[in-house]
């Protein structure tokens, strides 16, 4: 048996894996920071809103929780137009993928929250800060240093989880992998490659939360 | 064209969520076995073993399980063996699932206190017997809640093996919507049926865990 590698024909065309990086990050960037807005959100609404709030949230976390990003994907791509929504495939990706980590980082930043002692809110609340003072200066940073690596975890899967946006045509990392390999049929070759950039990615986006988290969202 | 009716779609759905169903119990059961035995080799292996399975697991963490899936699709096929769609999402499911378990197991055992593991050494027992009747039955017991949670993680894994064309509940779903022109419901049905069978996993694990840590407290 002789199986011959040619990575050469996969990596003679990297302006596409660029491309398909680029994406990768950018969608990263956008779902990550967008995601972790509705997160803290709906993590808010569930330990301390309205009644008929938490059962939204509740409810929307639950689903989200409980099927497959693939399945979001396409029901926003594919379903959504028929009820008179048309999205792009870039727009729809984003979509799934903020909808995908609000609800995943909603439990992640609750279980941060609802750690937080009685004392200090009451503390906060004595110098006569506001509701939303007290929530974003006292309950938030704390909270978010408890469940940080939890956080950067679900930011590395969702992440890796865009790899599947390519299935509705948005020019991500897998996205470029396939286009090479219908180019040069060197099918394994180029996946082998998308595989490895995306470990490389992974490995360097947790250092860089890591290293993001003290620094700008709750201090040493 | 016949018209499909709103029946005539669940049915042929809950049709395809059979194999969904088949391939999370092949995936679980082949990764929970691959699973234990790395994490034998690893307690057990020595240093470099010890390397090569931290290696293993964070290969399976860090890259999407669509590039695994493509590459036991493609990769199998190099070796001149013609690959079925089921055969290269079991391989694939069983690798990917077997990393997490051996992962969750390991923090598991690692729980157990020291004492246990010198306790049971000074009664002479073997490694094997340590195992047996001093750590697994206690780690067995954490390892519980985290497992069955996992389970949910692999059934919606699956739906990733509609993309090298095992015809599952998502397949099935797109096929569908592509005859009917109606994605909306379909994609609906397929959410809502994905739901119904991970839900109440969710809920099983989240009640486990909770008998767990009170009873830890």
């Amino acid at each position: 048996m002789n199986i011959e590698f040619d990575f050469g024909a996969v990596l003679a065309e990297w302006p596409l894996l660029l491309r398909g990086v680029a994406w990768t990050i950018g969608l990263t960037a956008v779902g990550t920071v967008l995601g972790m807005i509705v997160g803290t959100f709906c993590a808010w609404a569930r330990s301390g809103g309205p009644r008929w709030l938490r059962l939204i949230v509740g409810t929307y976390v639950e689903l989200i929780r409980n099927t497959p990003f693939i399945v979001q994907l396409f029901f926003i791509f594919f379903g959504l137009p028929a009820a008179g929504v048309k999205l792009s495939p870039e727009v729809a990706s984003v979509i799934a993928m903020v909808m995908n980590l609000g609800a995943y980082s909603t439990e992640i930043i609750r279980a941060g929250i609802e750690a937080t002692p009685k004392g200090q809110i009451e503390a906060a609340v004595s110098l006569a800060l506001s509701k939303a003072q007290v929530f974003l200066r006292v309950v938030l940073p704390p909270a978010l240093k408890k469940v940080w690596p939890a956080m950067v975890s679900q930011i590395i899967i969702v992440m890796l989880g865009s790899a599947v946006c390519g299935q509705i045509s948005t020019e991500e990392l897998s996205y470029a992998a396939n286009l090479i390999q219908s180019r040069n049929f060197r099918a394994f070759e180029a996946f082998i490659v998308a595989t490895l950039i995306y470990l490389a990615l992974s490995v360097a986006l947790r250092r860089l939360l890591d290293w993001a988290g003290p620094k700008f969202f709750f201090g040493r | 064209m016949t018209d499909f009716s709103l029946w005539d779609i669940l049915r042929n759905l809950l049709m395809a969520l059979r194999w969904t169903v088949v391939l999370s119990l092949i995936a679980f059961v082949g990764g929970g076995i691959v699973g234990a035995l790395l994490l034998f080799l690893r307690m057990r292996g020595g240093k470099i073993a010890n390397k090569a399975v931290g290696l293993y697991v964070q290969l399976f963490q860090g890259t999407p399980l669509l590039m695994q899936l493509f590459l036991a699709y493609f990769g199998i096929a190099l070796f001149g063996i013609d690959v079925s769609a089921w055969t290269a999402a079991s391989v694939a499911l069983t690798l990917y699932t077997s990393a997490f378990l051996t992962e969750i197991w390991r923090g598991c055992v690692a729980s157990i206190p020291k004492g246990q593991w010198e306790a049971s050494g000074s009664l002479a027992l073997s490694f094997g017997e340590q195992m047996r009747h001093v750590i697994l039955p206690q780690a067995v017991k954490i390892a519980i809640a985290p497992t069955v949670g996992f389970l949910v993680q692999v059934i919606k894994g699956t739906a990733l093996a509609s993309v090298i064309g095992f015809v599952e509940l998502t397949k099935a779903g797109s096929m569908i919507s592509n005859a009917t022109f109606k994605p909306f419901v379909v994609f609906s049905c397929v959410a809502l049926l994905y739901f119904v069978l991970c839900f109440p996993v969710s809920l099983y694990a989240k009640n486990l865990e909770r008998k767990t840590h009170g009873r830890r407290a």
